[in-house]
């Protein structure tokens, strides 16, 4: 078809945009809609909900809007001395957490990204052997034990602090990143390895270290897997813990019938704390989280972009 | 100073891969950086590796791994004799078949439509809060189901009341259990699992959709024959990685919605050596349960990535 052609028939409309092509947008725009307001909803039925009556709230009289405004909610979480544990323990070992994933990884990955780096490829094998065979819980917890680390906050950190898919992010990011030219130049300057790293390396790479510190950070502050295996004392749970105690554990009910009167009279009190403060628990555990989220969803996503592109 | 040039440009050519030359020496420190990483690694990962002798073992911790007696394959007969193992087995695998079902299909209908959509500013509100639920964590994902679904203050019985129907135990019934934790899982990850579809759609040259058009080809026909074949590639690594994870459903979700009114159905593998292990204090039986899982996982991993990278260029090594 030549050019002029299809100028005409842009101009008839039959190029572009036809009547099935309106219906389809139409359907876009009606589904895309729907799942908008799938996810949206109940996120926002949340926040309306922590600022509402919960007497009201649990008649379901909240639909669009905080019925009954009112803070009790949140001055509750904030009374509730566990939930405050809870947040310094999260964020401590959040900080501690990301610094050890760091020093890992980060050094590995560069090292994996050289081609001239004589053990890449035993290395590479050492990890990826990981992913295929694992020890599984009960034998890694004997291991944890015999090193002490059981109900320290080391059992949390230690184990998993590197993993395969953050190391071949990095080791991606390097290697496109970093150009075969600037490590040459260097060494023609009688630069070493370390100091390329270190002066050279370690600057280029602040979008690196914004995807790893998003990636481990949201990954320590949301587990609670471990802390359940791992920490028996109530003093060092972090936050996901308590949650799950005041979210989850008392609104089950409870088969065991035979309760000593401190259990039922502690029972009791959760759930009327419960109650009360779900709502405005949820969103102030999510608080670095929501405050974080612009940067974690450009980094996240750029984290898969270098996931997805095999080095 | 000519001889220095030299030798500096001897190192360049050296960096070139292709000509193989180990520089032990010269790059011993990449080693040094690696080290911290392997020594974690070998602690927290190969020893346990080991340690999965306790398996075969009756390990008590007063005896230690190796002090404890053999017992040959008895904790595995007692797993497969038992009335159990059939039925958790079978809760793995259905979960694990419903969840990839429903999520592969989602995410790829998502990365579709807002590929396919022309609004640009509304497309990126609906990235933003899609993604959103992925952040969430499982304690706090199934405080909310819970809550929502909670048979005296949830919405959902709130809702049905006004309706006049009559309100639903939902989290204590077995029945609803799966399709509770499989929906869920949807909702909160399918705007995420999109990204990479959608990254992949967004990497189709222009040039397609263009003499497509030209042709005469509606955007129907375009999404069918352009955006679905690019498709088909990612997918299958996906689905390869998402088939060696079959019979590893994760332990924090289905333990966070698991009570004994709904245990029928919620016990999977992962609690199930949780609960042996950490709750029964049965470490060699918990680590044999736990080494049939790993032992299955390896095996179907290795299979499913050897079949497909003879079926076609896409694998994962």
């Amino acid at each position: 078809m030549t050019a002029p052609a299809v100028t005409r028939r842009m101009k008839r409309g039959s190029i572009g945009r036809s009547r099935s092509d309106v219906i389809f947008d139409a359907i876009l725009f009606v589904f895309l809609t729907l799942v908008f307001l799938i996810v949206a909803y109940p996120l926002y039925f949340v926040i309306i909900s922590s600022f509402s009556d919960p007497v009201v709230v649990a008649r379901g009289g909240v639909t669009f809007l905080p019925v009954g405004f009112t803070l009790d909610g949140y001055k509750a979480v904030f009374k509730e001395k566990a939930v405050l544990r809870g947040y310094a323990n999260s964020l401590m070992y959040t900080a501690v957490g990301v610094c050890i994933n760091l020093f890992l990884t980060i050094p590995t990955g560069y090292a994996v990204s050289r081609k001239d780096f004589f053990a890449r490829k035993p290395i590479m094998m050492f990890y990826i052997i990981t992913m295929f065979v694992g020890g599984g819980m009960m034998p890694t917890y004997v291991v944890v034990r015999n090193l002490g680390m059981v109900n320290t906050m080391w059992a949390l950190l230690l184990p998993g602090s590197i993993t395969v898919y953050n190391m071949v992010v990095c080791r991606t990011f390097f290697s496109t990143n970093i150009p075969d030219e600037l490590l040459d130049a260097a060494k023609l300057d009688g630069c070493g390895n370390t100091r390329f790293f270190i002066s050279i390396v370690l600057p280029l790479s602040a979008a690196i270290t914004a995807i790893m510190v998003l990636y481990y950070g949201v990954g320590h502050w949301n587990s609670y897997q471990s802390a359940l295996i791992y920490l028996n004392d109530r003093n060092k749970w972090p936050l996901q813990m308590e949650l799950r105690n005041i979210l989850l554990l008392n609104s089950i009910q409870m088969t065991n019938p035979v309760m000593t009167p401190e259990q039922l009279k502690e029972k009791e009190r959760l759930e009327a704390i419960a109650e009360m403060m779900k709502y405005s628990l949820i969103i102030v555990s999510s608080v670095p989280m929501m405050i974080l989220y612009p940067f974690i969803q450009k980094y996240f996503v750029k984290g898969v972009m270098i996931g997805s592109v095999k080095g | 100073m000519t001889g220095a040039k030299d030798a500096g440009g001897a190192a360049v050519n050296r960096v070139i891969p292709g000509r193989r030359r180990w520089h032990v020496k010269e790059n011993f420190d990449l080693l040094l950086f690696c080290l911290p990483a392997i020594a974690v690694v070998i602690t927290f990962h190969y020893i346990p590796l080991y340690g999965v002798i306790i398996a075969f073992k009756k390990f008590t911790f007063r005896r230690g791994i190796f002090n404890s007696p053999w017992v040959g394959l008895a904790n595995f007969e007692r797993f497969f004799r038992s009335a159990h193992a059939g039925q958790i087995i079978w809760n793995t695998v259905a979960i694990s078949a419903y969840s990839i079902l429903t999520s592969f299909p989602a995410a790829m209908l998502l990365a579709l439509a807002l590929n396919a959509f022309r609004h640009q500013k509304y497309r990126r509100v609906i990235q933003a809060v899609t993604y959103a639920p992925f952040f969430i964590s499982t304690v706090v994902m199934c405080g909310m189901i819970t809550l929502f679904l909670s048979p005296r203050v949830g919405v959902v019985n709130t809702m049905i009341r006004s309706l006049g129907g009559t309100p639903i135990n939902f989290m204590g019934k077995a029945a609803y259990w799966r399709h509770i934790y499989v929906w869920t899982g949807v909702w909160q990850r399918m705007g995420w699992n999109s990204i990479i579809y959608f990254a992949a759609l967004s990497g189709v040259s222009p040039d397609y959709h263009e003499a497509a058009i030209v042709d005469g080809a509606t955007k129907l026909q375009r999404v069918r024959h352009i955006d679905i074949p690019f498709l088909i590639p990612v997918a299958t690594i996906l689905l390869i990685l998402n088939f060696g994870e079959f019979f590893n459903v994760a332990f924090d979700k289905a333990f966070a919605l698991q009570n004994d009114l709904n245990k029928s159905v919620s016990q999977i593998i992962s609690t199930y050596v949780y609960q042996l292990g950490l709750v029964d204090n049965d470490a060699s039986f918990s680590t044999a349960v736990g080494l049939f899982n790993s032992a299955v996982n390896a095996v179907l991993m290795i299979t499913v990535n050897s079949v497909v990278s003879k079926l076609s260029d896409n694998s994962l090594f």
